[in-house]
């Protein structure tokens, strides 16, 4: 089965979105995002969306259940890379993405990230291996 | 009086179904001098329509048509269906109005923000068929 793959950069996982979502593809990142932010007890997601020319209410609604599942297991998501076309359509479309925390790229979305959490808090276990 | 320059048919019975017609439309569309913002709204509301055809009839037919009318040029995209049509359309255009407890209502009235033309005629028994334009401004 595809997957995308979800890197651990200290406490945070990071998912770049390289192709349009199918709905499988989708739902498996979901759930497999949750169950890593379980396993991991990461504080924070970063997901990029720079190489991905449309999201409809699907995908919205994916994002936000990412989001709303990941903060309910005290860790923050941040959508980043946008392209200002998908901005535009996503906000006509209805769809304004309410409790998402977005950032312009990777970096300033780490920042962000950074921001939310105690310094004193960034460790986590880091003898946890995944694929 | 509306021309058509080209035009091409395909049947939707999958996601993947979807995902190539969406790159057909995005080829279309560039190539008929579309904007970036535009071709992407209009790939945005084609995937609404579509994933509302594969969910609510199981499958359907897609015509993507190159058109001009007058010294305008665009795109025409029509989704046509043989599902259970839609009891009451004026209710299904609302937003946040849906039968789908997955769906988040937006994909008929989103889809007609997304575009310039937007037509809808569906029958109980016999289906849907949603008709779209977007025009090169």
């Amino acid at each position: 089965m595809e997957k995308i793959p979800i890197l651990r950069m200290g406490p945070f996982l990071l998912v770049t979105i390289q192709v349009d979502l199918y709905d499988r593809l989708a739902l498996n990142l979901e759930a497999d995002l949750i169950e890593t932010v379980h396993k991991t007890g990461a504080r924070g997601v970063l997901i990029d969306i720079s190489a991905v020319s449309i999201v409809d209410s699907f995908m919205g609604r994916i994002l936000g259940n990412i989001a709303g599942m990941s903060r309910i297991l005290d860790a923050q998501t941040v959508v980043v890379g946008m392209q200002p076309a998908v901005a535009i359509t996503l906000i006509e479309l209805g769809l304004p993405l309410k409790g998402i925390h977005t950032a312009l790229n990777v970096e300033k979305g780490i920042e962000k990230l950074r921001a939310t959490i105690p310094p004193d808090d960034e460790e986590t276990d880091d003898d946890y291996y995944f694929q | 009086m509306i021309i058509i320059s080209s035009s091409e048919t395909a049947s939707i019975r999958t996601e993947q179904d979807v995902a190539r017609l969406l790159h057909r439309i995005k080829a279309v569309a560039a190539d008929t001098g579309l904007g970036t913002v535009s071709q992407t709204k209009l790939m945005t509301a084609a995937s609404e329509l579509a994933r509302n055809m594969l969910f609510y009839a199981n499958e359907g037919v897609s015509y993507l048509e190159q058109i001009s009318q007058g010294t305008k040029v665009g795109i025409r995209l029509t989704f046509i269906d043989h599902g259970p049509g839609i009891p009451d359309v004026d209710l299904a255009m609302q937003d946040g109005y849906t039968t789908n407890p997955q769906s988040l209502g937006l994909g008929l009235p989103g889809a007609r923000r997304l575009v310039n033309e937007f037509a809808i005629i569906s029958t109980v028994g016999k289906g849907t068929t949603v008709t779209v334009i977007t025009w090169k401004l």
